[in-house]
């Protein structure tokens, strides 16, 4: 891996790449993206070489040095480029509360998020109401802030917005409106959309469907 | 830290809570432990844990952290001037949080195909699964005696745990640790030398005793 700098590896759709990319513009840090333009049929050589053991994105290379998983790469970016924008809370325990949320909330929509869009019946519903369950959870976890970080936008705010262009998908396929389920969430939503380092970084949700179709069509699920 | 009031609730067969007793008897820190009844869980552990009702959880000053790597990383920061668990270096650090993520994604899930087989054929895949996951922590380990290099740290802690549970797995499945992984036990045994660790794990033949009593109660024996 040559020294470019800043190289972030990535996939339109990857919530997961997008909250690299809001933490990189928050920072106001130069980088080259790079599309993983095929990455269902065949992943780039510079893929499987920065990420060997997942060979997902996003993987971040900073100096020619690899930085897998997006929680890991956004902690890194914070303490590396500590002058501008800090995105980690500064006490360790508001630290390890959004820690908490981010891993509760990926483990829960890695399952739930799937089954709302690629299976049926009880098991679609069921996956809804864990989903509006989990929602409702962190809108307890809000409060009446603007943002999960309190005044500021940080680590757990970037941690789940990208997420909210999916909703669209979910709502689709599952029929039902998180606006009408939780407007509070939606509220906050929102909020964060008026941020420039945001709506550069999601993409148009009905483009987002539209690619879940292809997904599932390519993947022969009714 | 002036008068620090620590309980640790626990359940001393878990990995997971051998994480952070660990991190706890690294840092000289003193604690309260109680031992929770997993069948039948305390009121504190469901008020301070309400989301999973899992443990370890760590209560410090009346406040809860949850989720044994997120602890540890707590400990780490709140008690930084001493005996740092995780490296200074945000890319040595970056390295150090993405195998004990590994650790975390994949072997329990492995190691419990194993050790709560319902048949055979699920036995070896969980063996096959683990020795793959052993080898490629093996590589991650290189030449080092421990994975944060000259230091004990933050992946040691994250993964020491496991040893308890080496001899369910080897048992259930038929195989040896030692035998298809010297380099991984050599690890293991320099671990087990520090007292912070060889006070922080149980016994793994009761570990092996606790597993056959779940399956039977499964009625999976």
């Amino acid at each position: 891996m040559e020294d470019e700098g800043v190289v972030l590896l990535g996939f339109w759709s990857s919530p997961y790449v997008m909250r690299v990319k809001i933490a990189l513009e928050e920072k106001g840090i130069q980088f080259l993206y790079k599309e993983e333009e095929n990455i269902f049929l065949s992943k780039s050589p510079l893929l499987l070489q920065a990420n060997p053991i997942y060979m997902k994105v996003p993987v971040l290379i900073h100096n020619g040095k690899p930085i897998c998983e997006s929680l890991n790469i956004l902690e890194y970016i914070d303490e590396v480029w500590k002058d501008k924008f800090t995105i980690l809370p500064h006490h360790p325990y508001e630290k390890a509360k959004s820690r908490f949320w981010i891993h509760f909330f990926d483990k829960m929509i890695f399952d739930i998020g799937r089954r709302m869009w690629a299976s049926k019946g009880e098991d679609q519903e069921a996956a809804k109401l864990e989903f509006l369950k989990s929602l409702k959870l962190l809108e307890e976890e809000l409060g009446d802030k603007p943002y999960f970080g309190g005044d500021q936008f940080g680590l757990l705010d970037i941690a789940l917005i990208p997420f909210s262009c999916r909703f669209y998908t979910y709502e689709m396929f599952c029929k039902f409106s998180v606006e009408k389920s939780c407007p509070k969430f939606m509220k906050w939503v929102n909020k964060c959309n008026e941020r420039g380092s945001v709506s550069k970084a999601l993409p148009n949700p009905h483009e987002v469907y539209d690619f879940v179709l292809e997904v599932k069509k390519m993947l022969g699920i009714e | 830290m002036g008068n620090d009031e620590l309980i640790l609730l626990n359940y001393w067969p878990s990995m997971f809570g051998a994480r952070v007793r660990i991190a706890l008897e690294e840092k000289g820190l003193d604690y309260e432990y109680r031992e929770e009844d997993l069948l039948n869980k305390s009121p504190l552990l469901l008020q301070m844990n309400p989301v999973h009702k899992k443990i370890p959880v760590l209560i410090h000053n009346g406040k809860p952290v949850c989720e044994s790597n997120i602890i540890v990383q707590y400990i780490d920061e709140v008690w930084y001037d001493k005996a740092p668990l995780l490296p200074s270096d945000p890319y040595q650090k970056a390295q150090a949080r993405f195998w004990a993520d590994y650790i975390d994604k994949k072997l329990y899930d492995s190691g419990r195909k194993i050790t709560f087989h319902k048949n055979k054929e699920e036995a070896e895949e969980g063996k096959k699964e683990v020795l793959e996951i052993f080898k490629v922590l093996e590589g991650a380990l290189e030449e080092k005696p421990y994975f944060g290099g000259e230091n004990f740290g933050y992946v040691d802690i994250s993964l020491i745990g496991f040893y308890m549970w080496f001899h369910a797995y080897e048992t259930c499945a038929n195989f040896s640790i030692e035998a298809e992984c010297p380099k991984l036990m050599a690890w293991v045994k320099r671990c087990l030398e520090r007292k912070t660790v060889s006070k922080s794990l149980g016994d793994p033949k009761t570990v092996y005793e606790i597993v056959l009593k779940f399956r039977k109660k499964l009625g999976l024996d």
